[in-house]
């Protein structure tokens, strides 16, 4: 049976996570479950950016995959960033089992602006989608409206839709089909 | 999807290189890592990279400067961004001087690296086109073995498809060195003989007996040493063609036997007496003015009206200079698989060298000029550097003193030739672009001594 855990780095809002499980299970047909938050890494902070180290948040991540996952999604509060590029909306192992999420810049509130609930639900499914979507192999999508095309800003963030175009929905079912037929886990 | 094209990141954290790699892998790059420029190097070596991305400090071995050129001297056209993390003016001019396409400070923008990701995959695939189109074009240049896209040139490919099946004689002429033997194979293998042989007799490498023999055959005891009965070049021709290369310097006897068979289609075997018919094209080709031969006495004008049926005068490289580009590529891509050489391709720096040069020796000395050039490039193209003893060859033509003559000219190029080869004829022959039978003749003409 494939699973998805829903796996919070340090404390997130349930209603994210109950968003996330119902749209999941929606798009994928497989069981959502959560797991036991982990602790946010210390030594991934960086005292300089102020943000936390996504690949290293990530290793923290890999260490702690249950041996039923099929894939993993964490989700993080706090601000993500890798040391080439000021920040990053998440990251994922391409054909691998763990993709992480940060949630910081899906909020109004990060540009100084108003709280907007609605919004930030809809920026966390697309994220999400997202950065599961390399999981499964989809790599950038060049149709702007597509969820996997490459989003560098939240503007780019809100154009795209919620949904895979066309041709990646093809991909993501055929993959979805192989990882549900193979048992195959992926790379971690 | 972008996952034709290689990439390689070189930091010395691992961490840098590791998270940079995975947020271009998600864009489909194909992406590696190496930690030090001596690992980057050793994976150049292996692999070719679209694209590197080279921290400019590295605490350990060669720094991102130096690494990028070396990486620079294994693939020229590699696109290198130099990445720093304290931005200062002299760095990224150095950088730039160097050769970096571009210089990014860390951390940057998510967008400003895509941007620049793209703009230089942009430019490869540009490149790339660019080079499936001359390689497209390269063909649609191509009759034969012949390169060209020079008018007269097409005009001797018109004319070749257009006499290729009939019987007449074909009369080629032109330098040494511009392709007399490939034009006459261009007749014989687009014309109704082409599953019959084809028989090309160099003239000029032999003495009249041996060339007699040679041509027509001899029948067993006709001289000393003929222990048995040999078939000739007209006989293992039959049914096919024949070239007579450098037809100008054949022995009055020779002309005379020549003729007969180009009026009665028969001849005899040296020693022998009975008629042999044949069936057989005639291409006759020559570097020497027959027609100022025949002025001259020393060519029969009834054999020069027999064999120039159909004239085919080919022009010299210096006449055509826009196959140079095209003949040079043809070479290279040739020669990189003889040599076992990877080299890609050859600068516009250089092509405009090669295009300066005069060529006396033609294609087939610009042939051996591309080979001596490809021996000693240690790079992925073929730079104007490689080509730099062709200065010296055009400084030394600098003796030439007024009113010297023509034959006065070619007397003391020989001479300066033979001079630096040290007496290497076939050192010499390479070097003027003629064959050493020629350059054998030449001496002996021009009575240097040796």
């Amino acid at each position: 049976m494939s699973l998805i855990y829903l796996l919070p780095v340090g404390s997130t809002e349930d209603e994210v996570l109950t968003l996330l499980e119902q749209r999941l299970h929606q798009v994928l047909d497989w069981d959502i479950r959560r797991g036991a938050p982990l602790q946010t890494p210390t030594t991934a902070f960086n005292e300089v950016r102020k943000q936390y180290e996504a690949l290293q948040v990530m290793r923290t991540v890999v260490e702690a995959v249950p041996d039923d996952a099929t894939r993993v999604l964490s989700i993080m509060e706090e601000d993500l960033s890798i040391p080439m590029l000021t920040f990053v909306f998440g990251q994922a192992q391409l054909r691998g089992r763990v993709a992480l999420m940060s949630l910081a810049r899906l909020r109004q509130e990060f540009y100084g602006l108003p709280e907007n609930k609605e919004l930030m639900m809809t920026r966390v499914i697309k994220e999400a989608l997202h950065e599961l979507g390399h999981t499964f192999g989809l790599v950038h999508c060049p149709i702007p409206t597509c969820v996997m095309t490459l989003a560098n800003d939240i503007r780019h963030v809100d154009e795209k839709e919620s949904e895979f175009c066309g041709g990646c929905a093809v991909l993501f079912r055929d993959a979805c089909r192989t990882v549900e037929m193979n048992g195959e886990k992926g790379i971690v | 999807m972008n996952n034709q094209w290689n990439i390689l990141v070189v930091d010395d954290e691992e961490i840098t290189c590791e998270s940079m790699a995975a947020w271009l892998r998600e864009d489909g790059y194909s992406v590696d890592t190496a930690s030090s420029g001596k690992e980057a190097l050793e994976k150049t070596h292996r692999k070719e990279y679209a694209i590197y991305f080279v921290d400019l400090k590295m605490p350990k071995g060669i720094d991102g400067i130096e690494t990028m050129m070396e990486i620079k001297k294994i693939y020229t056209d590699a696109s290198v961004v130099i990445i720093t993390a304290y931005a200062t003016v002299d760095t990224a001019i150095t950088a730039m001087k160097e050769g970096a396409s571009e210089y990014i400070v860390k951390p940057c923008n998510p967008q400003e690296i895509s941007m620049l990701v793209e703009r230089i995959i942009k430019v490869k695939n540009l490149e790339r086109e660019n080079a499936i189109l001359r390689q497209k074009l390269l063909g649609q240049y191509t009759f034969h073995d012949i390169i060209s896209k020079n008018a007269k040139m097409m005009e001797i490919f018109s004319l070749v498809r257009e006499i290729s099946s009939l019987r007449s004689t074909v009369l080629i002429q032109g330098e040494s060195g511009t392709g007399k033997e490939l034009v006459a194979r261009a007749i014989h293998y687009s014309g109704d003989r082409a599953e019959n042989p084809f028989i090309a007799v160099s003239c000029a490498a032999l003495a009249e007996t041996l060339l007699e023999s040679e041509l027509f055959g001899h029948e067993k005891g006709a001289f000393t040493g003929a222990i048995t009965q040999k078939r000739g070049k007209f006989e293992l021709a039959d049914g096919g063609t024949i070239l007579l290369d450098e037809i100008g310097d054949i022995s009055p006897k020779l002309q005379l036997d020549l003729l007969r068979i180009l009026q009665e289609k028969s001849f005899y075997r040296v020693g022998g007496t009975e008629e042999l018919k044949i069936d057989i094209r005639v291409i006759a080709a020559t570097h020497v003015d027959l027609r100022e031969a025949v002025k001259q006495g020393t060519f029969r004008e009834d054999l020069f009206y027999r064999l120039n049926v159909i004239n085919i005068h080919i022009p010299p490289l210096r006449d055509r200079l826009e196959d140079i580009p095209l003949l040079t590529r043809a070479f290279l891509k040739r020669l990189s698989h003889e040599l076992g050489k990877n080299i890609a391709d050859v600068s516009e720096g250089a092509l405009k060298k090669l295009m300066e040069y005069s060529w006396p020796g033609n294609v087939r000395e610009l042939e051996n000029t591309v080979e001596r050039a490809m021996v000693t490039c240690k790079e992925r193209v073929l730079s104007e550097n490689d080509f730099q003893f062709l200065n010296i060859i055009n400084k030394e033509a600098a003796w030439i003193a007024p009113l010297m003559t023509l034959d006065e000219m070619e007397r003391e190029a020989i001479i300066a030739t033979l001079k630096r080869t040290e007496g290497n004829v076939k050192e010499a022959a390479s070097q003027l672009g003629i064959d050493r039978s020629t350059l054998y003749d030449k001496i002996k003409y021009y009575n240097i001594p040796r």
